[in-house]
């Protein structure tokens, strides 16, 4: 090993010569081609937006928009037609943000004291209760949906926002309670009991001790429901109502039910408007989202 | 058998030099206890014998060869982890032989292998569970057995007890020094726990600071630590240290305490000839000071004594000394008047005396 | 101190939003749906009692039986590939490489997305006349086809392509996690015991993962249950009847073709199938006491 070189033997001494091995370009050449594969419809999406139809038909998909132009993102944000209203995409973005505002707040309220009494008190029940929404989270919503539809229009509560809302905050349950009550797990017993002695009862525990502690988590939930709600379709779909329908549902009606030649251009516009707030709360968030999603997958 | 030499050694990460010009020559069958507390360096040092990180410079050799280049595998160690290690999801004898059956070794000569150290980490009945289903300490023997299969000259541990509750720790302590006696081998063993250090050790390194502060015999280690860092670190409850200045009067050497008061150093070994005037620090252990006058060569020390500390065969005795904190460690049995101002007395033959300025042992 | 009654009393109030959720958004509403299922229902809900005569008509219906024909496909190919390809990444990722968190960010962000977005983004990539194909052929490879998304036969393995391009980041993110908490005294040990690296992975590492894996596992399984907005978007069930799923069919069948009873019969069949599937998961995850603490 040490006479590797062409001189006279070396005696090894300090640290090993270093070998860049096949092995260390073959990790970089696979994650480049996977970066690839993960960034090309994202640049397809961009440089289709910026292109005039023109240039879209003559079928060059990767080439560089000739003339960038913000023409097709001004006409799907305030022109864009579904079926025969031509208002643009903007209004499915201010129905999307009258659902989320209201829908985050009230799941995590209702998550956060839930998952605070499963897991310090455990009253009669709790772990019977603990079940049912845990299996809960797995249930295809198809089973909830037509009950659902006839009990919100008993309340007249179907197509309205407050009715969308109520079906976030039922099902955005499961997950939020699950985030909080591991959370609260991982909080010293100890600290909960010196409370107790302490004279502390269950809200001025939750509200004095235990709220101020949980603003990791509050970001966590707060991360997972705003791109989970923001991305919904199915609910907004069926219990909003044509009038506030949110943008994905919008977008999908713009997409793929537009009458006349489709214009590539101001859907990819349109789509990529759609996904600016996900990705914004993605890439300012950053390892936030992953924590989202570990405490959200992994018993803590 | 191996011996293994270190020669001129550092070790940087980034810009932190963690080993700075280090030699270590390890005879061979010997036991050597690295020693220190957290981030001295010891594990570092126990990792680059192992192979396990790049040195920056110097070199390592194992029986007669240098492997400063080598692989760990091919370095004839084995090694035990702090955290055991255990392959997770296999059992006993599959964590035992993987690493043999990776290396090709004959079936049966695994099989030989893997009974005799069974046998003798009487470990036969558990060949079978997993990791999961063993304790601790049956956990440390199999990975005490996988360094053993690997037939090697040289045994490298990594703290390996600290993971145990104290009475286990103190029996496989005693495990450890036969499995030293029967199989011959080297063995470089780190810890910062002292008592481990001194029972097991052929001899101790004591580092601090990525150097070797003293290396040397256990009761060398104990009796004439060659400076303040040593002698604080190794013994418990701590040496009591005094500050002052060593007076030399007529060929007569003694410790002024701060009041003024002077102790006569007869039957003290200096270093090299005493100074007049030289700031010091007088250290004392807390067993080799009692409250009666036992010997003719003890010379007397003033003390506040203000509480008692039963702790069963023996006592420990608080106070202080012109306001520095001193303890005394006297019978179980005897009794103390707290808070009492007395004398205490020590023997300067078994005392040290450091440079107050630099630590060395004067 | 309050008696113990009322303590517990107010951890009961707080409780009581979740119990009517799950007792009437969730319970009352699976029996009612499973009660339609029995009857004849068309527009409205009926009382008259049809046995399972629902149930046979379902799965006598072709549309049906190619939707689940579909789920398996879509199930099998989007849960291997996100498992394999998530695992690659997170192992590749793992190697003390550059601009980790680069990579790490771009394998991940299309799980931020919508799934209507995903479905449109590879519906205009993969365009038989003016996407991929088309660019190709412009580059002068003159044959070259990929005209999968309209190919009845072909194109649910898009949908399969367009999830794994959305979930392998979350296998990836998953399954980093758990490397990074493989004890790296293991790694040392297989290093001392001279075992190569990838029979680590295979023997050491991968079983400690077997928990997430499992994870991941579950998550994947859900989404394919619940896929219906992919497909919406990307083929909305075409061409023909050839990429429909149990979620769309059920939607189409309550809303649209306006047949409650062979809709919900469908939707309760799916309902026991993650049913099987999850229980004994749930078990081992969040009822079972460990054997040994660590």
């Amino acid at each position: 090993m040490a006479s590797l070189t062409a001189n006279a033997p070396v005696e090894p001494s300090g640290p090993r010569p270093k070998r860049i091995g096949p092995g260390r370009y073959g990790v970089y050449a696979f994650l480049i081609i996977s970066a690839l594969f993960f960034l090309i419809p994202l640049y397809v999406m961009i440089v289709t937006s910026l292109k005039p139809m023109d240039e879209i038909r003559m079928g060059n998909l990767f080439a560089l928009p000739g003339s960038p132009s913000f023409d097709a993102w001004i006409k799907a944000w305030s022109q864009a037609c579904t079926g025969l209203n031509c208002n643009g995409i903007h209004v499915g973005m201010l129905n999307s943000i009258k659902i989320l505002i209201p829908s985050v707040i009230l799941s995590i309220a209702v998550g956060s004291v839930t998952g605070y009494a499963l897991s310090f008190w455990r009253p009669k029940g709790a772990n019977i209760l603990f079940a049912i929404l845990l299996l809960g989270a797995f249930i295809p919503y198809q089973v909830f949906l037509y009950p659902l539809v006839r009990i919100l229009s008993m309340v007249s509560l179907y197509n309205s926002i407050p009715g969308v809302v109520f079906v976030h905050t039922i099902f955005g349950l499961p997950l939020m309670t699950l985030l909080f009550r591991n959370f609260y797990a991982g909080i010293p017993i100890d600290l909960f009991k010196a409370a107790r002695v302490d004279g502390g009862g269950f809200w001025a525990i939750f509200l004095r001790l235990m709220l101020p502690l949980s603003t990791p988590i509050i970001v966590v939930a707060a991360i997972l429901q705003i791109t989970g709600i923001w991305n919904d379709f199915l609910f907004g779909l069926i219990f909003a109502g044509r009038e506030n329908f949110p943008m994905t549902v919008q977008l999908n009606n713009v997409v793929n039910s537009s009458f006349g030649e489709k214009e590539y251009n101001v859907n990819m516009a349109a789509t990529i408007l759609t996904a600016l707030v996900p990705l914004f709360v993605y890439f300012v968030s950053g390892r936030w989202f992953v924590r989202g999603i570990a405490s959200g997958a992994v018993k803590g | 058998m191996a011996t293994v030499s270190i020669r001129d050694l550092e070790i940087e990460f980034g810009n932190l030099k963690v080993l700075r010009n280090l030699d270590l020559e390890i005879e061979q069958g010997e036991f050597i206890v690295l020693l220190g507390p957290s981030g001295c360096g010891k594990s570092t040092l126990l990792n680059a014998v192992a192979g396990l990180l790049d040195v920056s410079a110097g070199q390592i050799w194992i029986g007669g060869k240098n492997v400063t280049w080598e692989e760990p595998k091919n370095r004839g160690i084995g090694m035990v982890f702090q955290s055991y290690a255990l392959y997770p999801r296999m059992t006993v004898t599959g964590n035992l032989s993987f690493g043999l059956k990776m290396a090709k070794v004959p079936k049966d000569e695994i099989d030989k292998r893997v009974a005799r150290a069974a046998k003798i980490l009487q470990i036969e009945p558990l060949l079978d569970r997993r990791p999961a289903e063993l304790s601790g300490g049956q956990r440390q023997r199999v990975a005490i057995g996988r360094a053993l299969v690997r037939d090697v000259d040289v045994f490298l541990f990594d703290e390996p007890l600290s993971n145990l509750d104290a009475k286990l720790r103190t029996e496989l302590r005693v495990e450890l020094k036969r499995l030293h006696q029967g199989l011959g081998s080297t063995m470089i063993y780190v810890t910062h726990d002292q008592i481990e250090a001194l029972t097991l050790a052929d001899r101790v390194a004591v580092m601090n600071g990525g150097v070797i502060q003293q290396l040397a015999s256990p009761k060398e280690i104990y009796r004439r630590p060659v400076n303040r860092f040593v002698a604080g670190f190794v013994g418990s409850p701590s040496m009591n240290f005094i500050d002052g200045r060593l007076s030399v009067e007529g060929g007569v050497a003694s410790f002024e305490l701060a009041n003024g008061k002077r102790i006569d150093l007869a039957g003290y070994e200096f270093e090299k000839p005493p100074e007049h005037g030289r700031p010091a620090t007088l250290g004392i252990r807390p067993e080799q000071v009692d409250l009666e006058q036992r010997d003719p060569s003890s010379r007397p020390i003033p003390v506040n004594l203000t509480l008692l500390e039963p702790m069963g065969a023996d006592s420990l005795v608080w106070g202080d000394v012109g306001g520095t904190t001193f303890s005394v460690r006297i019978d179980g049995d005897a009794h103390v008047q707290t808070p009492s101002a007395t004398d205490a007395f020590f023997q300067p033959a078994y005392a040290s005396i450091f440079d107050l300025a630099s630590g060395q042992r004067l | 101190m309050k008696p113990r009654f009322l303590r517990f009393w107010m951890a009961q109030v707080a409780l009581a939003p979740a119990w009517l959720i799950v007792i009437f958004a969730y319970i009352g509403t699976i029996l009612w749906t499973i009660q339609i299922s029995f009857t004849s229902s068309k527009v409205f809900p009926v009382s008259n009692y049809v046995g399972f005569s629902q149930y046979t008509r379902l799965f006598g219906s072709e549309r049906w039986i190619i939707s689940v024909q579909n789920l398996a496909i879509f199930g099998i190919l989007f849960i291997v590939g996100c498992l394999i390809l998530g695992f690659l990444l997170a192992v590749f990722l793992d190697q003390r490489i550059r601009a980790e968190s680069v990579f790490r960010t771009i394998f991940l962000y299309p799980y931020a997305l919508s799934f209507i977005v995903t479905g449109l983004v590879w519906q205009w990539t993969l365009n038989p006349t003016l996407g991929i194909q088309q660019t190709v052929r412009n580059w002068g490879w003159e044959s070259f086809t990929f005209d999968w998304l309209s190919r009845g036969d072909r194109a649910i393995y898009v949908i399969a392509l367009a999830g794994m391009w959305q979930a392998s980041g979350l296998v990836m993110a998953i399954l980093l996690a758990g490397l990074r908490g493989v004890d790296g005294e293991l790694w040392k040990a297989a290093k001392v015991d001279g075992i190569p690296t990838w029979r680590v992975y295979l023997h050491i590492v991968i079983p400690i993962l077997t928990p997430m894996f499992v994870t991941a596992t579950v998550l994947l399984a859900t989404a394919v249950v619940k896929v219906y907005d992919l497909v919406v978007a990307l083929t909305n069930g075409g061409p023909g009847i050839s990429t429909e799923v149990p979620a769309k069919f059920v939607i189409e069948y309550l809303f649209q073709r306006q047949n409650l009873g062979l809709a919900t019969a469908a939707s309760t069949v799916m309902m026991i199938t993650v049913l099987c599937v999850l229980a004994p998961w749930l078990y081992v995850q969040y009822f079972r006491q460990p054997r040994s603490a660590h």
